[in-house]
């Protein structure tokens, strides 16, 4: 169903069926439920800027989702965003910190727009690796990720040798000031995090429903020999969106160290399983070929303003990964549940042999006589 | 050995299992309407019918997967009521589904014995007993495999056989076959029948489902027919023949199915010049083996041949999923060599492939979104997809190959099997080839659309495209095409015009044995 909400076509009117409404805007409705029972536990959780800050906690995961979402969708998996957010902080330090070069005796202070620059590339560049891994070895996404999990943690601890960057902020002098600006801006009253988020929510959404690369991404997932042999140039996507993820990891990245106005090696652990969260409670399938952007931010909201509440609320440590895990769960048995009802109805179509009532476009009515069905298709066999 | 000698077939004692007023309701679709059937010891019943005509949600019930919503099940003449499959096993009710259900990564006694483990104090895999009577059930059945062999390195025929096996490990009485022979060659299928007559001289009931008609008929002691959810014809052996059938399926005569076909021909639009394919599965060997053929536009030729004879193998490097070895392939007089599949299908050459849910459908798509896939560049400017354009030429698409469905927004699997072929072709039609390429482009779809896929054929050729198809049925090379070639082991061995072809002769032809054909003959 999201599918063809995300890059569709003209979808048919549906009967009004509240059960399968509720089903279906479920992350909506726990988003709406979470705001309001925080709200009434905790005057402090519903006010302006209890709500920026943690729209600007959420931005962050919401970022390295909607890359991990290129991914998902292609029936992959990003294991090494985590890694490389902690890497393109680090690489971002070091160039900020001043670049020693022995030979020459000088030390070099690149510019901050050359510093986000060379953060970006080598994010991308672990996305590359990533990608060539897969497409050109055919190592499964798991363990190539996996594997690069590790290899950017450790490059960011060897380049930065365990240590953390501090006093990012710049000096006047070395004109290389502004970085702290990423993270820590403002802009309308707005922390940047978010106009960044919002900025790469709506290039994603735009890529996905509008180009023909979107449109690939879904077919690959959904079928890749069936994408290949309509001329899909599986390969190119499959290593584009891996490019992607370790873009938005590295964006995510430089975020995090503006905004600490230091880099540390061991920032962005873990943060690939959050992704990894938000994207499947926004509805996506781990097979690929379906979900989309509006699922990826609400699954990212739905974390982030429920890890936040009950930090509000003085909810123990322990119990709050506890309740996360438990959402995460219940996210992706109400989503089988969602898919069971797809998949039931469109086995009842394809073994009926009437044109469903619903039709209101002129092709259905096309063909008339032949009385022609099938359930053969996997999907009406059970 | 006929069953009727040894099971007296027609006489109701023989009755086995029996259904009396059966009906079964989706929704508001009503898949069955009040069916009764009967299966008798020792015979094979045929069942006939289009798909989505009931015979497969009949066949559902029969072995416990559905409940019916009203009538009853009895068998030996007392009232049965299934719960699940375990419950239908238990009383010798087995199924064989069309898909094979083996554990490739299992042997084959793992796989007979998957689910009923004969287990030494309840908790050790008795092997020995279990590979025993393995051993026991292959030899039976004229297979004598090593049990411990991986399933995944059989033969698909013997994959089918270890199916088959695994049925009568539960000591079956009533043995449904959906489709058994879909991925059967022809002598694969002959020892598939051997199987089945030496089973009903056993005493066992077979009920058999096949889109394969004249094949379905070599085997039909009964057959019955359904149409529209209901049971509308029933016969004896001496009484049927495929013009019955057909006729009852879909209330027209088999003649009505072949389309009008053009005599005279344009330029030739396709050459292709001893190309040789390697195999994919052992690049030592070739599956195509320096093969020259040419297609003129208008023309309609039919690649015949069994299983392996390196029709797809062939179709596949025309269209640049396989690489050719030696040779050229020419489109319109320009060669394609090292060009992929997408700069050829920008040329006008594309392929409609043989496992449509494999390599056809994207299943997690619209049919809209499957329509416009290979012909999305046609609808970018400036980088993004026009959604107007695109939406109009979806439409017009669906129109033109007559797919029936709610809309161009409706989920893929929400459509039957031929529709389902149809945004196939609707597709790949959308991306204006010059040359059309189908392998086996009817496969598991129903008569009725079978014949407006060979249609829409004939329509493309009349346009001026040249269409390559390959086919294992004889009556759709001998119906659909202006020449036939026979593939034998990658090379053409024979080629053939429809309009006086012998059937015998273009089977022979294609290595089909003697015995084989001599069967078909006797039929006939």
């Amino acid at each position: 169903m999201s599918s063809t909400t995300t890059a569709g076509t003209a979808t048919p009117k549906r009967q009004f069926d509240l059960g399968a409404i509720l089903l279906e805007g479920r992350a909506f409705i726990a988003l709406i439920a979470l705001i309001i029972i925080f709200s009434l536990i905790s005057d402090a959780y519903l006010t302006l800027p209890n709500l920026i800050t943690m729209t600007r906690h959420v931005a962050m995961n919401a970022i390295l989702a909607i890359g991990m979402l290129f991914v998902i969708l292609k029936g992959g998996i990003d294991l090494s965003v985590g890694s490389t957010v902690g890497l393109s902080g680090v690489v971002a330090g070091v160039l900020l910190q001043g670049l020693r070069i022995d030979s020459l005796n000088v030390v070099l202070y690149p510019a901050v727009w050359v510093v986000v620059l060379c953060s970006l590339v080598v994010g991308s560049l672990v996305g590359l690796i990533n990608g060539i891994l897969v497409t050109r070895f055919n190592v499964a996404p798991f363990i190539a990720t996996l594997g690069m999990l590790y290899i950017a943690r450790g490059a960011a601890l060897l380049i930065s040798n365990g240590s953390t960057y501090p006093r990012l902020q710049g000096e006047q002098t070395l004109g290389n000031t502004g970085f702290n600006l990423i993270g820590g801006g403002r802009l309308l009253g707005i922390p940047m995090a978010i106009w960044i988020m919002i900025v790469f929510a709506v290039i994603a959404l735009i890529v996905l429903r509008t180009t023909p690369f979107g449109r690939w991404v879904y077919a690959t997932g959904g079928n890749e020999r069936a994408a290949d042999l309509s001329g899909v140039p599986t390969r190119r996507v499959k290593m584009s969106v891996y490019v992607i993820s370790g873009f938005c990891a590295a964006t995510a990245g430089l975020i995090i160290s503006s905004e600490l106005t230091a880099a540390a090696p061991q920032t962005g652990e873990s943060f690939e399983l959050n992704a990894i969260a938000a994207v499947v409670i926004g509805g996506a399938a781990l097979t690929g070929g379906r979900g989309n952007v509006r699922g990826v931010l609400l699954g990212a909201f739905v974390i982030g303003f429920l890890s936040d509440g009950l930090v509000i609320v003085g909810v123990s440590t322990f119990w709050q990964v506890t309740i996360k895990g438990a959402v995460i769960i219940l996210a992706v048995m109400l989503d089988q549940a969602q898919q069971k009802i797809t998949r039931n109805k469109n086995a009842a179509l394809a073994s009926s042999s009437k044109v469903p009532p619903t039709d209101s476009t002129p092709t259905g009515s096309s063909a008339t006589h032949e009385p022609e069905t099938d359930v053969t298709t996997p999907v009406g066999r059970s | 050995m006929t069953p009727e000698v040894i099971a007296g077939a027609g006489t109701h004692d023989n009755v086995v299992m029996r259904a009396v007023g059966i009906t079964k309701t989706y929704g508001a679709t009503r898949a069955l309407k009040g069916v009764d059937f009967e299966i008798r010891r020792g015979t094979v019943t045929v069942l006939f019918g289009e798909n989505g005509a009931g015979k497969s949600t009949l066949m559902k019930i029969l072995s416990g997967v559905e409940l019916p919503t009203s009538g009853t099940l009895e068998l030996d003449g007392e009232s049965l009521h299934l719960r699940n499959t375990v419950e239908a096993v238990d009383k010798g009710i087995a199924i064989i589904h069309q898909e094979l259900s083996l554990a490739p990564n299992l042997s084959i006694q793992d796989n007979i014995f998957m689910g009923r483990e004969r287990a030494r104090g309840g908790l050790f895999i008795d092997t020995r007993t279990q590979s025993a009577l393995t051993t026991e059930l292959l030899e039976r059945l004229e297979e004598p495999l090593d049990p411990r062999t991986l399933v995944a390195d059989l033969r698909l025929g013997q994959q089918q056989v270890v199916e088959i096996a695994r049925a009568l490990a539960g000591e079956a009485r009533v043995l449904i076959m959906d489709e058994p022979t879909s991925a059967l060659s022809g002598s694969e299928v002959e020892v598939l029948f051997g199987v089945i007559r030496d089973l009903t001289s056993r005493g066992v009931a077979i009920v058999y489902i096949s889109h394969h008609l004249e094949e379905a008929l070599e085997l039909a002691d009964h057959a019955v027919v359904f149409r529209d959810g209901s049971l509308v014809a029933r016969g004896d052996r001496h009484e049927i023949d495929i013009n019955w059938v057909i006729s009852n399926m879909v209330g027209r005569n088999s003649e009505d199915l072949n389309p009008d076909l053009l005599d005279t021909f344009g330029e030739p639009v396709l050459e292709i010049d001893g190309v040789s394919v390697a195999d994919p599965s052992n690049s030592s060997r070739l599956s195509v083996d320096h093969l020259d053929l040419t297609v003129r536009a208008g023309e309609i030729v039919c690649l015949y041949g069994l299983m392996g004879a390196g029709r797809t193998e062939l179709l596949e490097a025309v269209a640049g999923r396989l690489p050719i070895r030696t040779g050229d392939v020419r489109l319109k007089g320009s060669s394609v060599k090292g060009l992929d599949v997408r700069q050829r299908i920008t040329r006008g050459l594309a392929l409609v492939p043989e496992d449509r849910q494999r390599d056809g459908l994207v299943q997690t798509m619209s049919v809209g979104q499957n329509m416009s896939l290979a012909s999305l560049l046609d609808f970018v400017k400036g980088g993004f997809l026009r959604r107007g354009p695109e939406k109009r030429s979806i439409e017009d698409g669906v129109r033109d190959v007559r797919v029936k469905t709610a809309g161009p927004g409706a989920s893929i699997t929400s459509l039957s099997g031929g529709n389902q072929q149809k945004v196939v072709i609707g597709k790949v039609l959308m991306t204006n080839p010059d040359v059309l390429l189908l392998d086996e482009p009817t496969r598991g779809i129903d008569v009725g659309a079978k014949a407006e896929i060979f249609a829409l054929m004939a329509r493309e050729a009349r346009r001026g495209l040249g269409v390559l198809f390959a086919t294992s049925e004889i009556g759709e090379a001998l119906g659909a095409a202006n020449r036939i070639i026979v593939m034998s082991k990658g090379r053409i061995v024979r080629e053939f015009d429809p309009r006086t072809a012998h059937r015998d002769d273009v089977m022979v032809a294609s290595g089909e044995s003697q015995q084989d054909q001599e069967e078909k003959a006797a039929q006939r």
